[in-house]
């Protein structure tokens, strides 16, 4: 019961704040100096045209006016339609979402493997060779900006693979509905290059968390209950350890829904991001409204998952 | 032979300001079934002391001896110590609250407890048996509450599980590093109380280590008092109350607070302890003592015999005619453990009188 109403209560105050983004990004574009009209006439055009043009787009009108059409749209889930080439903005996010979602749901597997794997690894052993290579192995990721890594990649792992007739990795985007294989092909190196970006954030937030934990009265009682000192770490300090990863990680989540530019554009997978790049650029409002709405969403919802999660893992917490 | 033989122990840690030698040399036995307390300030070196018995001290240097049951503990490889501690040797720490992990539930921990050292166990039977400790501890509804996590649980009812789990394999030797010193007054005499009867039970030995001397006068057979790492003084707890040699134990008994006693004075030890790294020449006590000669400054002092029996030993320059109580002790004395009427009946009577909603069933 305590459960339900807090997810209402959640989703209801999500819906607010969408709302606010939503008039937020409006207003944000009609101050932008962005003129589509100018860019969508094409070379010297007459103010007679740009005026037919305004008036075919709805962007003569009072912004009040142009707000509540948006508004009564947008209650009907209709996003609108692209200025620049009329395709619905729901048939546009439909295309673009899955190689996002494909980019973020991999790369955080993987950041989470590698950056939980090295915090646990140079909090236990201080000082050993593990830890060396993988704290050294951690900053050079964070070091190096997005696009070098993906590049990088291309040139190192891709290419060489490619012309020595190994074909499994790929650029560009492949659904999973063929070949879930195949479309691993082509994520991989997004994926290696999300996570390398992101992992030293969990490295540092785990290997923190876990000294504290490693210091903690519990870890003495674990140990002097007799406890291997395999149980000791994972199921006593590494298990205490684990909140704040998953406080991060519903940030990082939300965060990413809203696109990888970089590696999208490096990797030529579409998405979310390069879609956000063109239409802000254009000042395609329609289509940049809609993507900002469904990284709001996101973040909405990632945050109400995270606060699940914590009274799941934390049973100190509860849900109000 | 004694359950425990600890002769001679030492234990160091090398730190950036220096070496910090916190035990500097303790022998003591402890005899099955029977409680020695091991009283000292903060920083005496007594929870560092019998920490290292378990080889829970992380990068300490110890030598010396601590012989178990037949076994060296010094020494000993990680897997054996394993199998010592929790089943031979339990301990029950100072804080309960920050002592249980509290992402699980109590049962689940003592269970936890048990099967690590017995794999024939399931986790049926080990749950099962989670339950009936904590009845056995004085828990009310054990089958309930064996499912809570510890923030659920009252102060006193999480030392009582704390209790439960070291009772869980019944170990030989119990060490209790001031279990009652995180708890409320009213429910410190109780968990005494609990863990005396237990102990009379069981048949355990225990080592209780307290800055308390009203928690030694109510549980402790023998006492060892401890200053700066080295034992200041053995003996009977009779011997130590009314006999005391080492001018620190009787500064100690001069300053036990005491509610009943309108108008009567404190007298503290004066000076602080001594740091562990820049310990003072000669005995380390001379810098606060009352009674310093020339030969306290130089010589170091050790255990040595002062009465008849040859157990009542202290480690002082002073003759052995010196035992005894000064005026004002002798009169604290008599107001904290006299009058044939024992500290911990008085602070029970005095915990039912107050406390209404009863912690758990006191057990009178």
């Amino acid at each position: 019961m305590a459960f339900a109403s807090f997810v209402i209560r959640r989703l209801l105050l999500g819906v607010v704040v969408m709302w606010v983004v939503s008039v937020a990004t409006f207003l944000l574009f009609f101050v932008a100096p962005q003129d589509p009209a100018r860019l969508l006439a094409g070379k010297n055009p007459s103010a007679q045209e740009i005026a037919n043009i305004n008036r075919r787009l709805g962007l003569d009108q009072p912004i009040l006016v142009q707000y509540w059409h948006y508004l009564i749209r947008l209650l009907h889930f209709n996003l609108g339609t692209s200025y620049f080439t009329g395709t619905s903005v729901n048939t546009i996010l439909k295309e673009d979402l899955p190689p996002t979602l494909s980019v973020m749901a991999g790369g955080a597997v993987l950041w989470l493997i590698v950056g939980i794997g090295a915090g646990v690894l140079s909090a236990t052993r201080a000082r050993s060779l593990v830890d060396r290579i993988s704290t050294t192995g951690v900053l050079i990721g964070i070091t190096f900006p997005t696009f070098v890594v993906g590049l990088l990649l291309l040139f190192l792992v891709f290419k060489p693979l490619n012309q020595a007739g190994f074909h499994w990795i790929q650029t560009g985007y492949e659904g999973p509905s063929q070949s879930i294989v195949g479309w691993a092909g082509h994520m991989i190196l997004p994926w290696i290059t999300i996570a390398a970006v992101s992992a030293a954030t969990y490295t540092r937030l785990t290997r923190g968390a876990l000294l504290d934990a490693l210091g903690e009265d519990y870890v003495r009682t674990a140990r002097a209950k007799g406890l291997s000192e395999r149980r000791v770490l994972y199921r006593h300090a590494v298990r205490a350890a684990l909140t704040p990863v998953v406080s991060q990680l519903g940030v990082d989540i939300g965060t990413l829904a809203g696109g990888a530019v970089v590696t999208e554009t490096v990797f030529g997978l579409g998405g979310i991001g390069q879609q956000s790049l063109t239409s802000i650029l254009n000042g395609d409002t329609p289509v940049v409204l809609g993507i900002v709405l469904v990284a709001a969403l996101f973040v909405v919802v990632a945050n109400i998952v995270v606060d699940i999660a914590y009274s799941v893992l934390d049973p100190r917490v509860k849900l109000s | 032979m004694s359950l425990l033989e600890v002769r001679d122990l030492r234990v160091s840690f090398p730190t950036a300001d220096g070496v910090v030698r916190a035990v500097r040399g303790v022998s003591f036995d402890v005899d099955a079934g029977r409680t020695i307390g091991i009283v000292g300030e903060s920083g005496s070196g007594k929870t560092v002391l019998t920490q290292t018995l378990l080889g829970l001290t992380a990068g300490g240097q110890v030598s010396g001896q601590a012989v178990f049951d037949g076994t060296d503990l010094i020494g000993l490889g990680e897997e054996q110590l394993r199998r010592v501690r929790g089943a031979q040797i339990a301990v029950i720490f100072q804080d309960p609250l920050t002592s249980l992990h509290p992402l699980y539930k109590v049962g689940w921990q003592i269970a936890e407890m048990i099967r690590a050292h017995d794999k024939s166990v399931s986790k049926k039977q080990a749950a099962q048996r989670a339950v009936e400790l904590l009845g056995r501890v004085g828990i009310p509804q054990p089958a309930q509450r064996v499912k809570d996590y510890p923030h659920q649980f009252s102060g006193g009812m999480r030392q009582r599980a704390m209790i439960a789990m070291a009772l869980s394999l019944e170990p030989k030797l119990i060490i209790a590093d001031e279990p009652t010193t995180a708890l409320d007054a009213t429910v410190q005499a109780q968990i005494l109380d609990l863990l005396l009867r237990l102990q009379q039970d069981f048949g355990t030995a225990m080592i209780m280590i307290t800055h308390d001397l009203g928690v030694v006068a109510d549980i402790a057979d023998d006492v060892l008092v401890m200053y700066a790492g080295r034992a200041a003084e053995v003996a009977s707890k009779r011997d130590i109350f009314y006999k005391p040699h080492h001018p620190y134990t009787k500064g100690l008994l001069e300053s036990i607070p005491n509610s009943s006693a309108a108008g009567g004075r404190l007298r503290p030890i004066t000076g602080q302890p001594p740091s562990l790294i820049n310990l003072p020449s000669g005995c380390a006590f001379h810098p606060r003592c009352a009674y310093v000669m020339d030969k306290c400054l130089t010589d170091e002092p050790s255990l040595t015999p002062v009465a008849q029996d040859g157990f009542h030993r202290s480690a002082c320059w002073l003759p052995a005619s010196a035992a005894g109580l000064s005026a004002e002790a002798e009169d604290q004395r008599r107001r904290t453990v006299g009058e044939g009427r024992s500290v911990a009946a008085a602070k029970i009577a005095e915990a039912i009188a107050k406390s209404p909603e009863a912690e758990g069933s006191v057990i009178a």
